[in-house]
Protein backbone atom coordinates (compact mmCIF):
# COMPACT_ATOMS: atom_id res chain seq x y z
CA UNK A 1 0.00 0.00 0.00
CA UNK A 2 1.34 3.38 -0.90
CA UNK A 3 1.48 6.19 1.21
CA UNK A 4 -1.19 8.49 -0.90
CA UNK A 5 -3.25 6.79 -3.58
CA UNK A 6 -5.37 8.51 -5.61
CA UNK A 7 -8.04 6.81 -7.84
CA UNK A 8 -10.34 8.68 -10.86
CA UNK A 9 -10.65 11.96 -9.07
CA UNK A 10 -12.69 14.55 -10.96
CA UNK A 11 -12.73 18.10 -10.18
CA UNK A 12 -15.12 21.05 -11.45
CA UNK A 13 -15.27 24.43 -10.43
CA UNK A 14 -18.66 25.38 -11.09
CA UNK A 15 -19.70 23.46 -14.28
CA UNK A 16 -16.41 23.68 -15.25
CA UNK A 17 -14.95 19.90 -15.84
CA UNK A 18 -11.07 20.69 -14.39
CA UNK A 19 -9.81 16.96 -13.51
CA UNK A 20 -10.38 13.91 -15.40
CA UNK A 21 -10.35 10.53 -13.57
CA UNK A 22 -6.58 11.43 -12.25
CA UNK A 23 -4.94 8.30 -10.63
CA UNK A 24 -1.82 8.51 -9.04
CA UNK A 25 0.53 7.54 -6.21
CA UNK A 26 2.90 8.37 -3.64
CA UNK A 27 5.24 6.02 -1.65
CA UNK A 28 6.31 7.10 1.84
CA UNK A 29 9.85 8.98 1.81
CA UNK A 30 8.92 10.12 -1.90
CA UNK A 31 9.50 13.44 -3.60
CA UNK A 32 6.77 13.08 -6.93
CA UNK A 33 6.24 16.18 -9.14
CA UNK A 34 3.61 16.82 -11.05
CA UNK A 35 4.40 18.94 -14.10
CA UNK A 36 2.30 20.40 -17.06
CA UNK A 37 1.44 23.75 -18.70
CA UNK A 38 -0.14 26.32 -17.20
CA UNK A 39 -3.87 25.83 -16.79
CA UNK A 40 -3.09 22.01 -16.76
CA UNK A 41 -4.89 21.25 -13.36
CA UNK A 42 -1.65 21.39 -11.49
CA UNK A 43 -2.43 22.91 -8.67
CA UNK A 44 -6.43 21.89 -8.86
CA UNK A 45 -5.12 18.61 -8.08
CA UNK A 46 -3.16 19.73 -4.49
CA UNK A 47 -6.31 21.76 -3.91
CA UNK A 48 -8.33 18.79 -4.31
CA UNK A 49 -6.21 16.64 -2.55
CA UNK A 50 -6.08 19.24 0.63
CA UNK A 51 -9.99 19.40 0.35
CA UNK A 52 -9.64 23.12 -0.83
CA UNK A 53 -11.72 22.17 -3.98
CA UNK A 54 -13.79 19.17 -3.25
CA UNK A 55 -13.55 16.89 -6.01
CA UNK A 56 -16.75 15.15 -7.10
CA UNK A 57 -16.10 11.86 -7.60
CA UNK A 58 -12.86 9.41 -7.09
CA UNK A 59 -10.59 8.09 -4.03
CA UNK A 60 -8.15 10.06 -2.09
CA UNK A 61 -6.53 7.85 0.79
CA UNK A 62 -3.67 8.45 2.79
CA UNK A 63 -2.22 5.22 4.33
CA UNK A 64 -5.52 4.07 3.51
CA UNK A 65 -7.68 6.40 5.29
CA UNK A 66 -10.05 7.47 2.73
CA UNK A 67 -10.19 11.59 2.70
CA UNK A 68 -11.93 12.41 -0.69
CA UNK A 69 -14.76 14.61 0.28
CA UNK A 70 -13.39 16.08 3.69
CA UNK A 71 -13.32 19.25 4.96
CA UNK A 72 -9.73 20.91 4.54
CA UNK A 73 -9.07 21.34 7.97
CA UNK A 74 -9.67 17.62 8.80
CA UNK A 75 -7.43 16.49 5.99
CA UNK A 76 -4.83 18.87 7.64
CA UNK A 77 -5.23 16.48 10.73
CA UNK A 78 -4.98 13.43 8.89
CA UNK A 79 -1.15 14.43 7.92
CA UNK A 80 -1.35 16.50 4.72
CA UNK A 81 -0.92 19.60 4.19
CA UNK A 82 -0.68 22.54 1.34
CA UNK A 83 2.04 25.38 0.68
CA UNK A 84 -0.07 27.41 -1.36
CA UNK A 85 0.55 28.85 -4.26
CA UNK A 86 0.31 32.20 -3.47
CA UNK A 87 1.61 31.74 -0.16
CA UNK A 88 -1.49 33.05 1.68
CA UNK A 89 0.67 34.55 4.77
CA UNK A 90 -1.26 36.17 7.65
CA UNK A 91 -0.39 39.76 6.92
CA UNK A 92 -1.34 40.82 10.63
CA UNK A 93 0.53 38.14 12.93
CA UNK A 94 4.25 38.46 12.96
CA UNK A 95 6.09 35.49 11.65
CA UNK A 96 6.10 33.59 15.01
CA UNK A 97 2.29 34.21 15.39
CA UNK A 98 1.68 33.01 11.82
CA UNK A 99 4.06 29.72 12.90
CA UNK A 100 2.23 29.04 16.31
CA UNK A 101 -1.46 29.40 14.50
CA UNK A 102 -0.25 26.65 12.13
CA UNK A 103 0.79 24.40 14.74
CA UNK A 104 -2.30 24.37 17.18
CA UNK A 105 -4.17 21.70 15.68
CA UNK A 106 -0.92 19.51 15.00
CA UNK A 107 -0.47 16.62 16.83
CA UNK A 108 3.09 16.24 16.66
CA UNK A 109 4.47 19.83 16.32
CA UNK A 110 7.91 20.64 15.55
CA UNK A 111 9.44 23.04 18.21
CA UNK A 112 9.83 26.84 17.09
CA UNK A 113 13.70 25.93 17.10
CA UNK A 114 13.58 23.60 14.40
CA UNK A 115 11.74 25.67 12.22
CA UNK A 116 14.39 28.13 12.82
CA UNK A 117 17.60 25.95 12.11
CA UNK A 118 16.02 25.17 9.38
CA UNK A 119 15.22 28.66 7.95
CA UNK A 120 17.55 30.90 10.36
CA UNK A 121 15.66 34.06 8.08
CA UNK A 122 12.76 33.50 10.09
CA UNK A 123 13.91 33.76 13.45
CA UNK A 124 15.70 37.32 13.03
CA UNK A 125 12.46 38.02 11.37
CA UNK A 126 9.86 36.76 14.42
CA UNK A 127 8.44 39.85 15.44
CA UNK A 128 8.14 41.32 11.82
CA UNK A 129 4.44 40.89 10.04
CA UNK A 130 3.41 38.79 7.80
CA UNK A 131 2.78 41.98 5.44
CA UNK A 132 6.49 43.27 5.84
CA UNK A 133 8.31 40.17 4.53
CA UNK A 134 10.04 39.92 1.12
CA UNK A 135 8.81 36.88 -1.00
CA UNK A 136 11.33 35.02 -0.62
CA UNK A 137 10.65 35.52 3.66
CA UNK A 138 6.51 34.47 3.06
CA UNK A 139 7.97 31.60 1.11
CA UNK A 140 10.12 30.41 3.61
CA UNK A 141 7.19 31.20 6.72
CA UNK A 142 4.32 29.39 4.37
CA UNK A 143 6.47 26.19 4.03
CA UNK A 144 7.21 26.64 7.75
CA UNK A 145 4.07 27.00 8.92
CA UNK A 146 3.63 23.43 6.63
CA UNK A 147 6.61 22.00 8.46
CA UNK A 148 5.17 22.63 12.25
CA UNK A 149 2.58 20.62 11.71
CA UNK A 150 4.87 17.56 10.82
CA UNK A 151 2.74 16.65 8.18
CA UNK A 152 2.76 12.87 6.32
CA UNK A 153 3.05 14.59 3.06
CA UNK A 154 3.95 17.74 2.33
CA UNK A 155 2.11 19.50 -0.92
CA UNK A 156 4.08 22.41 -2.30
CA UNK A 157 2.54 24.71 -5.57
CA UNK A 158 5.08 26.72 -7.29
CA UNK A 159 7.54 27.51 -4.21
CA UNK A 160 10.07 29.19 -6.14
CA UNK A 161 7.78 31.10 -8.25
CA UNK A 162 8.56 35.07 -8.82
CA UNK A 163 11.76 34.54 -6.52
CA UNK A 164 14.89 35.72 -6.85
CA UNK A 165 17.92 33.15 -7.89
CA UNK A 166 19.72 33.43 -4.74
CA UNK A 167 16.00 32.93 -3.26
CA UNK A 168 15.36 30.00 -5.07
CA UNK A 169 18.71 28.60 -4.10
CA UNK A 170 18.37 28.82 -0.62
CA UNK A 171 14.71 26.97 -0.63
CA UNK A 172 16.18 24.72 -3.19
CA UNK A 173 18.25 23.23 -0.38
CA UNK A 174 15.76 23.62 2.45
CA UNK A 175 13.45 21.14 0.20
CA UNK A 176 16.23 18.75 -0.50
CA UNK A 177 17.55 18.80 3.43
CA UNK A 178 13.72 17.66 3.84
CA UNK A 179 13.39 15.06 1.19
CA UNK A 180 17.02 13.61 2.56
CA UNK A 181 15.21 13.74 6.19
CA UNK A 182 12.71 11.25 4.84
CA UNK A 183 10.04 13.72 4.44
CA UNK A 184 7.28 12.91 1.75
CA UNK A 185 6.83 15.69 -1.05
CA UNK A 186 4.01 16.02 -4.12
CA UNK A 187 5.81 19.25 -5.60
CA UNK A 188 4.59 21.22 -8.62
CA UNK A 189 6.30 23.31 -10.35
CA UNK A 190 7.36 25.73 -13.31
CA UNK A 191 10.82 25.46 -12.53
CA UNK A 192 12.00 22.01 -14.88
CA UNK A 193 15.29 22.25 -13.79
CA UNK A 194 14.43 23.08 -10.05
CA UNK A 195 11.84 20.27 -10.27
CA UNK A 196 13.74 17.25 -11.93
CA UNK A 197 16.58 17.88 -9.38
CA UNK A 198 14.27 17.33 -6.34
CA UNK A 199 11.70 14.49 -7.45
CA UNK A 200 12.19 10.77 -7.81
CA UNK A 201 9.34 10.49 -9.83
CA UNK A 202 7.06 12.90 -12.17
CA UNK A 203 3.65 12.74 -13.77
CA UNK A 204 3.07 14.80 -16.38
CA UNK A 205 -0.87 16.41 -16.36
CA UNK A 206 -2.27 17.56 -20.01
CA UNK A 207 -5.69 19.23 -19.57
CA UNK A 208 -6.73 17.82 -16.64
CA UNK A 209 -5.72 14.04 -17.66
CA UNK A 210 -2.70 12.09 -16.56
CA UNK A 211 -0.58 11.97 -19.90
CA UNK A 212 2.66 10.15 -17.87
CA UNK A 213 4.31 8.99 -14.70
CA UNK A 214 8.38 7.81 -14.70
CA UNK A 215 11.40 8.29 -12.47
CA UNK A 216 12.54 12.18 -13.50
CA UNK A 217 15.97 10.45 -14.21
CA UNK A 218 14.20 9.12 -17.33
CA UNK A 219 12.23 12.25 -18.59
CA UNK A 220 15.49 14.02 -19.36
CA UNK A 221 16.29 11.47 -22.01
CA UNK A 222 12.63 11.76 -23.44
CA UNK A 223 12.61 15.15 -25.00
CA UNK A 224 9.60 14.41 -27.35
CA UNK A 225 7.25 14.07 -23.96
CA UNK A 226 8.94 17.45 -23.16
CA UNK A 227 8.60 19.18 -26.09
CA UNK A 228 4.86 17.68 -26.35
CA UNK A 229 3.40 18.66 -22.73
CA UNK A 230 5.51 21.36 -21.61
CA UNK A 231 6.72 22.82 -24.40
CA UNK A 232 10.19 22.85 -23.84
CA UNK B 1 -28.33 78.68 22.18
CA UNK B 2 -24.58 77.45 21.77
CA UNK B 3 -22.32 78.02 25.17
CA UNK B 4 -19.15 76.66 26.32
CA UNK B 5 -20.65 74.14 28.78
CA UNK B 6 -23.08 73.26 26.32
CA UNK B 7 -20.32 72.15 24.17
CA UNK B 8 -18.43 70.19 26.61
CA UNK B 9 -21.68 68.91 27.77
CA UNK B 10 -22.11 67.80 23.98
CA UNK B 11 -18.56 66.57 23.54
CA UNK B 12 -19.10 64.41 26.70
CA UNK B 13 -22.35 62.83 25.03
CA UNK B 14 -20.59 62.47 21.82
CA UNK B 15 -17.98 60.80 24.00
CA UNK B 16 -21.05 57.99 25.53
CA UNK B 17 -22.43 57.64 22.57
CA UNK B 18 -19.29 56.80 20.30
CA UNK B 19 -18.21 53.88 23.19
CA UNK B 20 -20.81 52.46 22.73
CA UNK B 21 -21.00 52.45 18.84
CA UNK B 22 -17.45 51.40 18.94
CA UNK B 23 -18.63 48.58 20.95
CA UNK B 24 -21.63 47.32 18.48
CA UNK B 25 -19.45 48.04 15.27
CA UNK B 26 -16.56 45.73 17.00
CA UNK B 27 -18.93 42.86 16.90
CA UNK B 28 -20.35 43.70 13.73
CA UNK B 29 -16.63 43.94 12.11
CA UNK B 30 -15.56 41.18 13.46
CA UNK B 31 -18.25 38.91 11.95
CA UNK B 32 -17.91 40.40 8.66
CA UNK B 33 -14.63 40.28 8.08
CA UNK B 34 -14.46 36.71 9.72
CA UNK B 35 -17.61 35.39 8.60
CA UNK B 36 -18.12 37.69 5.16
CA UNK B 37 -21.88 38.13 6.47
CA UNK B 38 -23.24 41.69 6.32
CA UNK B 39 -25.19 40.87 9.49
CA UNK B 40 -28.41 43.27 9.65
CA UNK B 41 -29.66 41.29 12.70
CA UNK B 42 -27.05 43.20 14.42
CA UNK B 43 -29.30 45.66 15.63
CA UNK B 44 -31.78 43.47 17.00
CA UNK B 45 -29.38 42.15 18.93
CA UNK B 46 -28.62 45.03 20.34
CA UNK B 47 -32.28 45.15 21.16
CA UNK B 48 -32.36 41.75 22.72
CA UNK B 49 -29.34 42.47 25.33
CA UNK B 50 -31.59 45.87 26.51
CA UNK B 51 -34.82 43.35 26.83
CA UNK B 52 -32.73 40.69 28.46
CA UNK B 53 -31.16 43.13 30.33
CA UNK B 54 -34.25 44.86 31.70
CA UNK B 55 -35.88 41.38 32.41
CA UNK B 56 -33.38 39.71 34.37
CA UNK B 57 -32.78 43.60 36.18
CA UNK B 58 -37.00 42.80 36.75
CA UNK B 59 -36.19 39.82 38.72
CA UNK B 60 -33.11 40.71 40.43
CA UNK B 61 -32.86 43.97 40.97
CA UNK B 62 -29.33 43.87 40.40
CA UNK B 63 -27.66 45.39 37.14
CA UNK B 64 -25.14 43.31 37.64
CA UNK B 65 -27.11 40.58 37.01
CA UNK B 66 -28.70 42.44 34.05
CA UNK B 67 -25.05 43.01 32.49
CA UNK B 68 -24.25 39.03 32.62
CA UNK B 69 -27.88 37.49 32.44
CA UNK B 70 -28.44 39.61 29.19
CA UNK B 71 -24.99 39.32 27.44
CA UNK B 72 -25.02 35.60 28.34
CA UNK B 73 -28.35 35.28 26.54
CA UNK B 74 -27.61 37.55 23.21
CA UNK B 75 -24.22 35.30 22.94
CA UNK B 76 -26.54 32.21 22.97
CA UNK B 77 -29.14 33.83 20.68
CA UNK B 78 -26.19 34.35 18.61
CA UNK B 79 -24.59 30.65 18.41
CA UNK B 80 -28.01 29.19 17.95
CA UNK B 81 -28.75 31.77 14.78
CA UNK B 82 -25.23 31.14 13.46
CA UNK B 83 -26.05 27.51 13.84
CA UNK B 84 -29.52 26.92 12.60
CA UNK B 85 -29.70 29.68 10.22
CA UNK B 86 -26.73 31.54 9.10
CA UNK B 87 -24.27 28.95 8.30
CA UNK B 88 -26.35 27.75 5.54
CA UNK B 89 -25.39 31.27 3.72
CA UNK B 90 -21.72 31.04 4.00
CA UNK B 91 -21.81 29.64 0.24
CA UNK B 92 -24.45 31.92 -0.88
CA UNK B 93 -24.72 35.52 -2.43
CA UNK B 94 -24.34 38.31 -0.59
CA UNK B 95 -28.07 39.73 -0.90
CA UNK B 96 -29.11 36.19 -0.13
CA UNK B 97 -26.92 37.15 3.31
CA UNK B 98 -28.37 40.26 3.59
CA UNK B 99 -31.98 39.34 2.71
CA UNK B 100 -32.01 36.09 5.60
CA UNK B 101 -30.03 38.74 8.22
CA UNK B 102 -32.82 41.72 7.48
CA UNK B 103 -35.80 38.51 7.91
CA UNK B 104 -34.01 37.29 11.19
CA UNK B 105 -34.02 41.07 12.65
CA UNK B 106 -37.99 41.38 11.83
CA UNK B 107 -38.35 38.00 13.10
CA UNK B 108 -36.46 38.99 16.70
CA UNK B 109 -38.15 42.73 16.73
CA UNK B 110 -41.43 41.05 16.23
CA UNK B 111 -40.69 38.05 18.57
CA UNK B 112 -39.99 41.05 21.37
CA UNK B 113 -43.40 43.43 20.63
CA UNK B 114 -45.24 40.24 20.86
CA UNK B 115 -44.21 38.82 24.48
CA UNK B 116 -43.48 42.57 25.79
CA UNK B 117 -45.85 44.94 23.74
CA UNK B 118 -44.40 47.69 22.03
CA UNK B 119 -44.59 50.51 25.31
CA UNK B 120 -41.01 51.30 25.79
CA UNK B 121 -39.49 49.76 29.14
CA UNK B 122 -37.06 51.53 31.53
CA UNK B 123 -33.68 49.82 33.26
CA UNK B 124 -32.84 52.39 36.31
CA UNK B 125 -29.18 52.68 36.89
CA UNK B 126 -27.51 50.92 39.44
CA UNK B 127 -28.31 53.46 43.08
CA UNK B 128 -24.28 53.54 43.35
CA UNK B 129 -24.79 55.50 39.96
CA UNK B 130 -27.81 57.52 40.27
CA UNK B 131 -27.83 61.44 40.14
CA UNK B 132 -25.08 63.66 38.74
CA UNK B 133 -21.18 64.33 39.28
CA UNK B 134 -19.88 67.76 39.55
CA UNK B 135 -16.55 67.33 37.40
CA UNK B 136 -15.67 71.18 38.34
CA UNK B 137 -16.07 72.55 35.11
CA UNK B 138 -19.91 71.07 34.60
CA UNK B 139 -21.98 69.20 35.99
CA UNK B 140 -22.57 65.57 34.40
CA UNK B 141 -25.14 62.63 34.94
CA UNK B 142 -23.13 59.57 36.89
CA UNK B 143 -24.31 56.96 34.64
CA UNK B 144 -22.88 58.33 31.91
CA UNK B 145 -19.57 58.43 33.35
CA UNK B 146 -20.38 55.14 34.87
CA UNK B 147 -21.49 53.83 31.09
CA UNK B 148 -17.87 55.23 29.15
CA UNK B 149 -16.27 53.26 31.83
CA UNK B 150 -18.45 49.78 31.67
CA UNK B 151 -17.89 50.69 27.54
CA UNK B 152 -14.28 51.05 28.02
CA UNK B 153 -13.79 47.68 30.33
CA UNK B 154 -15.80 46.04 27.34
CA UNK B 155 -13.83 47.44 24.81
CA UNK B 156 -10.46 46.38 26.86
CA UNK B 157 -11.75 42.70 27.24
CA UNK B 158 -12.75 42.15 23.38
CA UNK B 159 -8.64 43.77 22.74
CA UNK B 160 -7.31 41.20 25.32
CA UNK B 161 -9.30 38.78 23.95
CA UNK B 162 -8.38 39.25 20.72
CA UNK B 163 -4.98 40.12 20.78
CA UNK B 164 -3.62 37.95 23.28
CA UNK B 165 -5.16 35.12 23.30
CA UNK B 166 -5.32 32.20 21.05
CA UNK B 167 -8.65 32.33 19.88
CA UNK B 168 -8.14 36.16 19.13
CA UNK B 169 -5.21 34.91 16.65
CA UNK B 170 -7.45 32.70 14.66
CA UNK B 171 -9.82 35.06 14.54
CA UNK B 172 -7.95 38.00 13.31
CA UNK B 173 -6.17 35.55 10.79
CA UNK B 174 -9.22 34.30 9.71
CA UNK B 175 -10.23 37.99 8.95
CA UNK B 176 -7.65 38.01 6.83
CA UNK B 177 -8.19 34.65 5.21
CA UNK B 178 -10.57 31.66 6.63
CA UNK B 179 -9.80 29.34 3.75
CA UNK B 180 -6.03 29.40 4.93
CA UNK B 181 -7.03 29.00 9.05
CA UNK B 182 -9.12 25.95 7.77
CA UNK B 183 -5.81 24.39 5.79
CA UNK B 184 -4.45 24.58 8.72
CA UNK B 185 -6.23 22.29 10.11
CA UNK B 186 -8.62 24.81 13.12
CA UNK B 187 -12.00 23.88 12.30
CA UNK B 188 -13.24 27.63 10.90
CA UNK B 189 -16.82 26.84 11.20
CA UNK B 190 -16.37 26.25 14.99
CA UNK B 191 -14.61 29.70 14.80
CA UNK B 192 -17.12 31.19 12.55
CA UNK B 193 -20.11 30.31 15.59
CA UNK B 194 -18.07 31.52 18.34
CA UNK B 195 -17.38 34.86 16.54
CA UNK B 196 -21.02 35.50 15.87
CA UNK B 197 -21.72 34.69 19.18
CA UNK B 198 -18.99 36.84 20.68
CA UNK B 199 -20.22 39.86 17.98
CA UNK B 200 -23.78 39.26 19.13
CA UNK B 201 -22.64 39.72 22.41
CA UNK B 202 -21.10 43.17 21.99
CA UNK B 203 -23.63 44.69 20.68
CA UNK B 204 -26.34 43.04 23.69
CA UNK B 205 -23.99 44.41 26.27
CA UNK B 206 -24.14 48.11 24.65
CA UNK B 207 -27.95 47.59 24.54
CA UNK B 208 -28.15 46.72 28.56
CA UNK B 209 -25.64 49.36 29.42
CA UNK B 210 -27.76 51.91 26.87
CA UNK B 211 -30.74 50.99 28.97
CA UNK B 212 -30.51 53.33 31.52
CA UNK B 213 -29.77 56.38 28.93
CA UNK B 214 -32.42 55.41 26.48
CA UNK B 215 -35.11 53.37 27.70
CA UNK B 216 -35.94 50.63 25.09
CA UNK B 217 -38.42 49.64 22.69
CA UNK B 218 -38.64 46.35 20.54
CA UNK B 219 -37.34 48.75 17.02
CA UNK B 220 -34.49 50.73 19.22
CA UNK B 221 -32.47 48.47 17.51
CA UNK B 222 -32.99 50.25 13.91
CA UNK B 223 -31.91 53.26 14.10
CA UNK B 224 -28.46 52.28 15.79
CA UNK B 225 -28.05 49.41 12.86
CA UNK B 226 -27.65 52.35 10.20
CA UNK B 227 -25.06 54.32 12.74
CA UNK B 228 -23.13 51.34 13.26
CA UNK B 229 -22.96 50.17 9.46
CA UNK B 230 -21.19 53.97 9.22
CA UNK B 231 -19.01 53.13 11.97
CA UNK B 232 -17.38 50.38 10.42
CA UNK B 233 -17.15 51.71 7.12
CA UNK B 234 -15.26 54.53 8.16
CA UNK B 235 -12.65 52.26 10.52
CA UNK B 236 -12.61 50.00 7.67
CA UNK B 237 -14.59 46.27 7.37
CA UNK B 238 -12.89 44.10 10.00
CA UNK B 239 -10.41 46.41 11.95
CA UNK B 240 -10.89 46.61 15.69
CA UNK B 241 -9.27 49.70 16.32
CA UNK B 242 -10.83 51.42 13.17
CA UNK B 243 -14.15 50.42 14.74
CA UNK B 244 -13.27 52.53 17.92
CA UNK B 245 -11.65 55.30 16.30
CA UNK B 246 -15.00 55.30 13.48
CA UNK B 247 -17.28 55.01 16.65
CA UNK B 248 -15.72 57.86 18.57
CA UNK B 249 -15.77 60.30 15.32
CA UNK B 250 -19.23 58.95 14.65
CA UNK B 251 -20.17 59.80 18.34
CA UNK B 252 -18.92 62.99 17.96
CA UNK B 253 -19.97 63.71 14.73
CA UNK B 254 -23.65 63.36 15.89
CA UNK B 255 -23.74 64.65 19.43
CA UNK B 256 -21.84 67.84 18.42
CA UNK B 257 -24.14 68.29 15.11
CA UNK B 258 -27.22 67.61 16.95
CA UNK B 259 -26.55 71.08 19.43
CA UNK B 260 -26.92 72.90 16.27
CA UNK B 261 -29.48 71.45 14.88
CA UNK B 262 -30.59 67.64 15.27
CA UNK B 263 -32.03 66.95 12.00
CA UNK B 264 -28.37 67.36 10.17
CA UNK B 265 -26.61 65.16 12.55
CA UNK B 266 -27.25 61.71 10.17
CA UNK B 267 -26.52 64.43 7.39
CA UNK B 268 -22.98 65.36 8.65
CA UNK B 269 -23.00 61.52 9.53
CA UNK B 270 -22.88 60.70 6.00
CA UNK B 271 -21.01 63.27 4.95
CA UNK B 272 -18.37 62.02 7.25
CA UNK B 273 -18.39 59.01 5.86
CA UNK B 274 -18.29 59.65 2.06
CA UNK B 275 -15.21 61.94 2.18
CA UNK B 276 -13.71 58.81 4.09
CA UNK B 277 -14.90 56.76 1.38
CA UNK B 278 -13.19 59.45 -1.13
CA UNK B 279 -10.34 59.75 0.89
CA UNK B 280 -9.31 56.13 2.12
CA UNK B 281 -11.49 53.75 -0.21
CA UNK B 282 -11.19 50.91 2.40
CA UNK B 283 -11.80 53.09 5.56
CA UNK B 284 -9.35 54.38 8.02
CA UNK B 285 -7.92 51.74 9.30
CA UNK B 286 -8.97 49.28 6.77
CA UNK B 287 -7.51 47.16 3.95
CA UNK B 288 -7.75 45.69 0.62
CA UNK B 289 -10.41 43.22 0.14
CA UNK B 290 -11.33 39.59 2.18
CA UNK B 291 -11.11 36.46 0.44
Amino acid sequence: MSLLEVEGLNSYYGDSHILFDVSMRVEKNEVVALIGRNGAGKSTTLKSLMGVVRPRTGSIRLEGEELAGRKAHAVARRGMQLVHEDRRIFGSLNVEENIILAGLTAENRWPLDRIYEMFPRLKERRTSRGTDLSGGEQQMLAIARALVRDPRVVLLDEPFEGLAPVIVRDLMRACQDLARAGQTIVLVEQNLAATLALADRVYIINNGHIAHEGPASELKKQPELLQRYLGV
Amino acid sequence: MVNWANFISQCFNGLVLGALLALIASGLTIIYGTLGVLNLAHGAMFMLGGYAGWLAYTYTDSFIAAMVVGSLFVMLAGVVTERLIIRHFYARPPEDQLLVTFGLGIVFVELVRFFFGSLSRTTPPPAMFQGITNLGFMVYPTYRLAALGIVAIALLVLYFVLYKTRLGMIVRAGIEDSVMVDSLGIDVYKVFMLVFGIGAMAAGFAGIVNAPVVSIAPDVGEAILVQTFVVVVIGGVGSFPGAIIGGLIAGEIISITSMFNPAYSYVMLFVAMTLVLVLRPHGLLGTAGRE
